[in-house]
């Protein structure tokens, strides 16, 4: 097994108004892996993920990344961490009014100078690169629109390619096709799929859908109420484990 | 059951409310209707609706007739008649005091008027009727003669005024347009001086960019005692730096070498620090190839040439002004704003930088604290959480103390310096030692909770009793009335301008944050962007507000139209004041039309 990128070990959170969102949690996830996590709204699937690079503070656990750790880092070395960790949301988060192109540059803003970055100024270099970004996620002639123009698909590609900014060694997806329709759908995974692998960037994924799991997942996580309950291959959730996940009423499709 | 009963109770509880606010507000239908008051209404209405805006000017026409008032012995002399065709009055040539007789007029112009007067020897005029022409120029009046007796002739005379040309200005209507423009004037300085001050402040008005703000004790008090020290410092530097009264800061020349080289200078020592580092933030953590104590010394160094170049900025534009006024003629007035401009940033440099060392200072001790509790044991983190504690409350209850001493004016130290330092050297202890040592305090909310309640405080307070103090301070005039509604505006804004803050999809900063931008950053890339709109629709609004607010605002001393319209009010001359309010109306539904196209365009 290669070595993990990601340890977190008895990560839990509860929230102030006493609600338990994760319990107990542990588990690795080696360097190139392309992990989905699954489980019902409400599971922890979110509060898991913005944990990991603390948009959430975490209630106790520890989490490391990279060797780091990342529960005990101050400001600087949390930005330091977080730099190197993409991230795509289910809604996008681009700034609406801004042009695409700031938008993809604002990944960038966990290394440029700050003083310059404060007034929109960035290096020839990093507009190259955010030219080419777009470029991958087949988007170069959007880079002077304003976001909101695009269509939602357009506007995570947008996501996708503000997180490559970063040189990330692991990307965070949370839910990147929930807002998505089906074929659209298949077109993120695909490009997450391919940063996957030909970048070797390590992706954690939360997803709604098991055959999408099915279809891109390397490994597995199911969260209920907080808890672990499944680590391993997609092939391995069989039906018992499938009730055990989303509730006896739930019915599998598919 | 319950429920009715209780409805039945809210009815009555509200009957007796209303009661009471008629007796209190002395509700009264029989001055309404009583005829006297209605006569008063009606004069005042039809004043109201001839606003004194323009006139003619009249021509006026004066025939003149003697008449002997009693009836002299022998009869009165006859009068030579007018030239056929030459307006004529006609009247009996004498008559008792008192008495009734009819006077006619030929050959007047047509549909005029004007008094029928009765001239004694003393030379007063008393009215007897009012002159109506009708379309041949005749009229014929039935008066009663006043009860004044004179052996010699007395006159009745005949006045008719006809307007002549087209109409123009009254000096009323001149005075009007020039305080309306006063007034429009008035609300866009105070709504620009709102709005510079308004934007920074409402970002600690927004709890959703404040929440998250916190720190650990230790870096609160070193900051505590940072901020006062950080000001002194600024102060001090602004202070030694400023040229003025020396005979080099009055050349012209001088100023321009300044606003020209400094900053030339300036751009070539920040290159000098940044180069390296621009270089290897690429590659991951900042390496400065310079050595430490040789950035400080130029870090110095560019302050002060800051600081030089701002007072020469300021210096030139105050000796460009000054000289070019008498040469500008019908445009002095941009002289004297360039020399005010400089003389308002000659002013403010020193604040600013008093704010600015304490900003920067304030910033230094809450990353000293952070490291010292990152590095110290618990123990003695504790101990220095003490002696620190105890530090800032002394500092903060000396600093209220000062206030206090000022605004009642005492003098005796004990009671205002040393035993005030003394308890807050304890109390600050007792918070140093009730908190654990490495425990994130709620910083950001506590500047957001004093932010709210001062900008509520100032807001409740209306520009009409502002502008009371203001008028004292700056004299009676719109400069007073420019900085109380100034004043409202910036608290009004900022609490409006927060609120935006606050309703801002929470979406993009997570994103930005994500990235591993610091808080700035998010600031300038997830915040901004989102609340430019709703920013500039506030202020168009606040502009519109503040031209309402400045019409009034001369009524308390605050200059603009209210002032006129006060005084024509005060002197019952409605007819004046009529047009005042008309230019009001006028100019606040323009505003209003103007201000929602405008914000239309903004989003």
């Amino acid at each position: 097994m290669p070595e993990p990128i990601l340890q977190i070990q008895n990560l839990t959170k509860v929230y102030d108004n006493g609600v338990r969102a994760l319990q107990e949690v542990t588990f690795a996830v080696p360097k190139g892996e392309f992990t989905a996590i699954i489980g019902l709204s409400g599971s922890g699937k979110s509060t898991l993920l913005r944990c990991i690079n603390r948009l959430i503070e975490p209630t106790a656990g520890t989490i490391l990344f990279n060797a780091v750790n990342v529960t005990t880092a101050n400001d600087a070395e949390l930005r330091h961490v977080r730099r190197r960790i993409g991230m795509v949301f289910q809604h996008f988060n681009l700034v609406h009014r801004s042009p695409v192109l700031t938008n993809v540059l604002a990944g960038r803003l966990g290394y440029v100078n700050p003083a310059w970055s404060l007034i929109n100024r960035f290096s020839a270099k990093d507009v190259d690169k955010a030219m080419q970004q777009l470029d991958r996620v087949g988007l170069a002639d959007k880079a002077q629109n304003r976001a909101d123009a695009l269509s939602g698909g357009q506007q995570q590609r947008v996501g996708i390619a503000r997180a490559l900014m970063q040189d990330p060694v692991m990307i965070l997806a949370d839910e990147p096709v929930a807002s998505l329709d089906p074929v659209l759908a298949h077109g993120i995974m695909q490009y997450l799929e391919q940063i996957n692998q030909e970048d070797g960037v390590t992706v954690l994924c939360s997803l709604h859908f098991l055959d999408l799991v099915h279809r891109y997942a390397d490994r597995v996580l199911a969260l209920n109420g907080g808890k672990l309950m499944f680590d391993g291959p997609p092939e391995a959730i069989d039906d018992a484990k499938f009730k055990e996940i989303y509730g006896k009423e739930a019915e599998r499709v598919g | 059951m319950f429920r009715r009963i209780g409805l039945v109770l809210a009815i009555l509880v509200a009957i007796v409310i209303y009661a009471y606010g008629f007796e209190v507000t002395q509700v009264n239908l029989e001055e309404l209707g009583s005829p006297t008051r209605q006569q008063s209404l009606a004069r005042i209405l039809r004043a109201l609706a001839r606003p004194d805006f323009l006139e003619y000017e009249q021509e006026e026409f004066v025939v003149e007739r003697p008449i002997y008032v009693p009836c002299p012995e022998g009869g009165a002399p006859a009068i030579t008649p007018p030239a056929a065709g030459a307006p004529s009055l006609d009247a009996p040539p004498c008559a008792d005091p008192e008495s009734t007789i009819i006077v006619s007029g030929h050959n007047f112009a047509p549909n005029t008027g004007g008094p029928l007067n009765f001239i004694p020897p003393s030379g007063v005029s008393l009215q007897l009727a009012r002159i109506e022409t009708d379309g041949g120029g005749n009229f014929v009046l039935s008066v009663e003669l006043r009860d004044r007796t004179a052996e010699e002739a007395q006159y009745l005379r005949a006045v008719t005024r006809r307007n002549v040309g087209w109409p123009h200005l009254s000096t009323n209507g001149a005075e009007t347009i020039a305080k309306i423009l006063e007034t429009v004037f008035m609300a866009l300085l105070a709504t620009t001086i709102g709005t510079a001050l308004a934007i920074p402040l409402s970002f600690f008005a927004a709890r959703n960019l404040m929440r998250t703000v916190t720190s650990p004790l230790t870096s609160v008090a070193l900051s505590v005692v940072a901020v006062p020290i950080g000001a002194w410092l600024g102060l001090l530097v602004a202070r030694s730096l400023s040229l003025s009264g020396y005979q080099l800061s009055d050349s012209i020349a001088f100023n321009i070498g300044g606003v020209l080289l400094l900053p030339l200078l300036i751009w070539g020592l920040l290159l000098w620090i940044m180069a390296p580092t621009r270089a290897s933030a690429t590659t991951g953590g900042a390496q400065p190839s310079r050595a430490p104590a040789a950035v400080a010394v130029v870090a110095l160094v560019i302050i002060g040439a800051a600081i030089l170049a701002g007072y020469a900025l300021a210096d030139l534009l105050l000796l460009l002004g000054q000289s070019l006024e008498p040469y500008l003629a019908d445009f002095a007035f941009l002289g004297g704003f360039l020399a005010n401009i400089g003389g308002i940033l000659h002013l403010l440099i020193a604040p600013i930088c008093a704010l600015i060392g304490a900003g920067v200072l304030m910033s230094y001790a809450g990353q000293l604290g952070q490291t010292l509790v990152e590095r110290v044991e618990p123990g003695t983190g504790k101990v220095i959480n003490l002696v620190l504690g105890a530090l800032a409350g002394a500092t903060l209850a000396a600093l209220i103390g000062a206030v206090l001493a000022w605004f009642y004016e005492l003098r005796d130290p004990a009671l205002t310096l040393y035993w005030p330092a003394l308890t807050g050297a304890l109390a600050g202890a007792f918070v140093a030692f009730r908190t654990p040592y490495n425990a994130s305090l709620p910083v950001g909310l506590t500047i957001y909770t004093v932010a709210r309640t001062v900008f509520n405080a100032l807001r409740s307070i209306e520009a009409l009793i502002m502008v009371i103090v203001f008028a004292v301070w700056v004299g009676i005039g719109p400069f007073a009335g420019v900085l109380a509604l100034g004043l409202h505006t910036v608290a009004a804004l900022a609490k409006l301008y927060s609120e935006q803050v606050e309703s801002i999809a929470s979406g993009p900063m997570e994103a930005i944050l994500a990235t591993g931008a610091n808080r700035l950053q998010m600031i300038v890339y997830a915040v901004i962007p989102q609340i430019v709109p709703p920013y500039i629709s506030f202020t168009m609004y606040r502009w519109d507000i503040n031209v309402r607010m400045s019409t009034i605002i001369g009524f308390a001393g605050g200059g603009g139209i209210g002032f006129l319209l006060q005084q024509n009010i005060n002197l019952l001359n409605y007819r004046a004041a009529s047009a005042q309010i008309l230019a009001i109306a006028i100019v606040v539904s323009l505003m209003d039309y103007l201000s929602s196209a405008m914000r239309q365009r903004a989003i």
